[in-house]
């Protein structure tokens, strides 16, 4: 039953976007570490480490794409899973500094330390342990989208409201991991790691397996988005966003389904987060700002909302253009970012992949029509249909 | 302090040259110090004020703070006052200079903390006298703050004389709090707490202090002035917490009140909102500038002006963004967020490449600042004024609103837009209006907000969750849910402040709005309607 869900998954555009995200996990790393510096082909660890931060952000654009782009939820506050997940195992990497701290102490991080704390508050017990850290990568954002979603799609919360009270639930967020007193490191966040399981995280090899995790883990992400949209209960999960009365008139639990849809979602983003982190060697309550959350939404529009690999590209597409901007021109890069903005909502409404794609359709509609003019049988016809009723 | 003083000994010679010649003659009392130890010195300095000399005082004030020497020699005191290595010496009395001498030449007459405290109430009890009805009031308050015993008959002695309908209240008050450590019967004291809790806060730390020794008969009359006092501070704190929340309601209010109507009347989930503060309050700084370099003299009228010229210029570019990007967007409220972020940025970005990243000076006209008591608070004119304001602002929209012509058009474009368009109502150009309206609106508010908040570019994005906040509260396409909201919220979160913290209260705010939410997802103040959704 598991494979047929995963083979159903795997429709044509899925398996070249899973193939080309595996090539890029094996021949990145690889042209990193196996070429010399001088030769053409080699990846300085610095792009590579760039590269992936995209990939990372591109997964939590495909978290953001199944929630809003196939159930019509507008997350604003998707960046606080991202960060959740990030601190998760940001708490992880702070206890395996151990005491090679600046203050020296074997349990507390540095700035308990100079906080004059005594001993490690309860909710930091169990981060010395990599499996227990990976698990809270999961069950934290996971709950806090399972409580505020159990709340918020019982009460049939949506659209505007929605939107704007996740908002809220970042800023809150943000406001709160500020404090020093939550015991998270208050402004500055969690830096100054050391090591990964036993490996240096500076260290060439570590990053190399770090990218190659996060294309991984990417494509895994992609194959799971997939075969959940693909399925009967994408089906139900499409309808719940065009029509929702309706398919709760039909008799389905329309806030189980969000509910589900947005704690699968939440948990991708944590991974993201949880990827991020170590790739970057800080985590800091910025990453909750709401700006931050809204700016996923625009690699989510750019790309296509609804495609999945629309997202992806959206989201690697305006970070790179971010990095060239803010390099070459910083002054420009928000007008770059804010008429991107306005011009893919008034022009693109459906984004890159999603306009192709229509196009794509619209050409093959033509030449089925063209083909039943000649009396041939046109079997591609309810292939048409069934990527309509997808966008 | 100082010019005082000699204003006042320089007044009292010319009026009243002769009248203070009961008694010793100061001149002498003061040499007498030379060899008195602490006990004789403090009788001295009691006998020095009893001259009723005021030109004494600079003198005694000397002494309090250890500037008093005797001259080895023959035993002279003098003032001194260190000139480098030396000396210079006035004398005590006159005030007339002594020459300098070297450090060795003299001897410092010692003081101990019962000495200096004699001294004080020894001056109280002269500036008690001053012909000067400041000096007289701030005597009074001197001894209000630390009554002793000993300043008891100076107070009564000045009460007798005392005209003046206000200097007098204050010294029975003086007097009051120093009864209570003298040794006077127990009625009077009886009387005196109840003049001291009439003092509200003040007069806490007299009663407590005196707690331990009065009287047993006296104290169920003390206890009930100190609850009672204790009770009017907690109302007096109540009363400050609710006009702290006002203010930051009306705060509240004034950010929210334009995104009431282009988000809570036109349903346009307008992010550029807190940009438009942002250009008002940049509006404002421009037309400060302007007065500053062509006519200071206006600079108090500097936010009159600046209020049409706030609200023309954002005005105009709402209409701008609502012809060039809204209007195409209508029916997709989650996009129109998209593209008004977009808008933000671009313009807070322009704004940054104008006028640079920092802050901009925008100064406070004369009848904005200071502050005045009322009652057991204090109460800041441009908070009060902003708290004015805001309810005007409202007030006058309500009013376009509910009863202009062209606030009626646009109430009928936003409940069907088709039928209003049947009935011959232009619906772009009044979608174009509202969106401006509400754009100028939110300009005016950044005139003001300009005066309580750091005009950068970066001003509207701190207003822009509060702001939604407020209107999502309040029920969307509700003017009165909002001015409600604005204020609870504003008093809720001055409420939770001082038993949890400002960052800790606001985050309590906001899991409360998004509990509520979950409650009436419509708001406070929902619009009645059948339709299960749009």
């Amino acid at each position: 039953m598991i494979s047929g869900f995963i083979l159903r998954a795997l429709e044509g555009r899925i398996v070249i976007a899973v193939g080309i995200l595996l090539a890029v996990a094996i021949i990145v790393p690889a042209l990193n570490l196996l070429t010399s510096p001088d030769s053409a082909l080699h990846i300085p660890t610095y792009a590579m480490a760039l590269m992936g931060k995209y990939l990372c952000y591109a997964l939590l654009a495909l978290a953001l794409d199944l929630v809003w782009g196939y159930c019509g939820i507008l997350s604003l506050g998707h960046g606080a899973f991202f960060a959740l997940g990030g601190y998760a195992m940001g708490m992880y990497l702070m206890r395996q500094i151990g005491s090679r701290g600046t203050y020296g102490n074997p349990d507390l991080p540095d700035f308990m330390v100079f906080l004059n704390w005594k001993e490690l508050p309860w909710f930091w017990y169990g981060f010395d342990m990599f499996p227990f850290a990976m698990a809270m990568v999961l069950i934290v954002p996971g709950l806090l989208a399972f409580v505020f979603g159990w709340f918020a799609f019982r009460s049939r919360v949506n659209g505007v409201y929605l939107s704007i009270i996740t908002q809220a639930m970042t800023y809150a967020l943000m406001l709160a991991f500020f404090r020093n007193d939550m015991g998270f490191g208050g402004n500055n966040g969690l830096t100054d790691f050391k090591d990964i399981l036993g490996f240096q995280v500076q260290a060439g090899g570590t990053r190399a397996v770090l990218f190659a995790l996060s294309a991984i883990m990417l494509a895994l992400c992609l194959i799971v988005a997939s075969a959940i949209t693909r399925s009967k209960f994408g089906k139900v999960l499409v309808g719940v966003r065009d029509a929702e009365s309706r398919v709760r008139f039909l008799g389905f639990r329309v806030e189980n389904i969000k509910l589900f849809t947005f704690v699968v979602s939440a948990m991708f983003a944590g991974i993201a987060g949880a990827l991020f982190v170590p790739q970057v060697g800080i985590i800091n309550p910025g990453e909750f700002a709401p700006a931050n959350s809204i700016e996923v939404v625009v690699w989510t529009a750019v790309g296509g909302r609804g495609t999945l690999i629309g997202p992806i590209i959206g989201a690697i597409l305006v970070n790179a253009g971010k990095s060239y901007f803010t390099g070459a021109f910083p002054e420009f890069w928000l007008f770059a970012l804010g008429g991107l903005f306005i011009a893919v909502t008034l022009f693109l409404p459906k984004g890159i992949v999603g306009t192709i794609q229509h196009g794509w359709n619209a050409r093959k509609a033509l030449k089925s029509a063209a083909d039943a003019e000649k009396g041939r049988d046109a079997g591609a016809a309810p292939v048409t249909q069934q990527a309509q009723a997808a966008e | 302090m100082l010019i005082r003083f000699f204003t006042l000994v320089f007044l009292v010679l010319a009026f009243t040259a002769t009248s203070f010649a009961q008694g010793a003659d100061p001149k002498s009392l003061f040499d007498q110090l030379a060899d008195a130890n602490f006990n004789a010195a403090e009788k001295l300095v009691a006998d020095i004020a009893a001259t009723g000399d005021p030109r004494v005082v600079p003198a005694l004030e000397a002494f309090a703070s250890g500037d008093l020497y005797f001259r080895k020699a023959d035993k002279a005191v003098f003032v001194g006052k260190e000139q480098g290595s030396e000396l210079a010496l006035t004398d005590p009395v006159t005030a007339e200079a002594a020459g300098e001498v070297a450090k060795g030449a003299v001897t410092k007459i010692r003081v101990n903390n019962n000495l200096r405290r004699a001294i004080r109430a020894a001056l109280g009890g002269l500036t008690l006298m001053s012909p000067d009805r400041s000096a007289r009031l701030s005597a009074a308050d001197a001894i209000l703050r630390s009554p002793s015993a000993e300043a008891l008959e100076l107070v009564e002695a000045a009460l007798a004389q005392e005209t003046d309908a206000e200097v007098k209240a204050r010294m029975e008050e003086a007097r009051a709090v120093s009864l209570l450590s003298s040794d006077r019967s127990i009625d009077e004291k009886r009387a005196a707490i109840e003049t001291i809790a009439g003092l509200g806060a003040g007069g806490l730390g007299v009663l407590n202090s005196v707690a331990g020794t009065i009287d047993p008969s006296l104290k169920p009359d003390l206890d009930k002035a100190i609850a009672s006092i204790q009770n009017a501070q907690q109302l007096w704190n109540l009363a400050q917490n609710v006009w702290y929340g006002m203010s930051l309601g009306s705060v509240l209010l004034l950010a929210a009140i334009g995104l009431a109507i282009t988000f809570g009347v036109m349903g346009i989930i307008n992010m550029a909102h807190g940009e438009m503060v942002m250009l008002g309050a940049y509006s404002t700084f421009m037309v400060q500038q302007v007065i500053r370099d062509n006519a200071p003299g206006l600079f108090d009228w500097s936010l009159a002006i600046a209020l049409p010229v706030a609200f023309l210029v954002t005005g105009a570019v709402g209409f701008v963004i609502e012809r060039g990007v809204i209007r195409f967007l209508y029916g997709r409220p989650l996009e129109t967020l998209l593209a008004t972020w977009g808008v933000s940025l671009i313009l807070q970005q322009a704004i940054r490449t104008i006028f640079g990243p920092t802050n901009q000076e925008v100064g406070n006209p004369s009848w904005m600042s200071g502050s005045f008591p009322l009652g057991g608070m204090t109460i800041t004119y441009n908070r009060m004024w902003i708290i004015v304001f805001s309810l005007t602002i409202f007030f006058a929209l309500l009013f376009v609103m509910k009863k202009t012509a062209y606030g009626l058009n646009m109430r009928a474009v936003t409940q069907n837009r088709r039928m209003a368009s049947s009935m011959g109502i232009r619906t772009p150009w009044v979608d174009a209006l509202t969106f401006a309206l509400g754009s100028g609106i939110a300009g005016i508010a950044g005139v003001a907000l300009s005066q309580i908040d750091n005009v950068s570019p970066n001003l509207g994005q701190s207003y822009i969750i509060d702001s939604f906040m407020v209107v999502v509260f309040g029920g969307v396409g509700n003017l009165w849910g909002t001015l409600v909201g604005a204020l609870s919220l504003g008093i809720l979160n001055k409420f939770l402040e001082p038993s949890v913290g400002a960052v800790l209260g606001k985050i309590l705010v906001l899991v409360l709005i998004i509990l509520f939410i979950q409650k009436r997802p419509r708001g406070l103040f929902a619009l009645k309607g059948r339709a299960v959704e749009a």
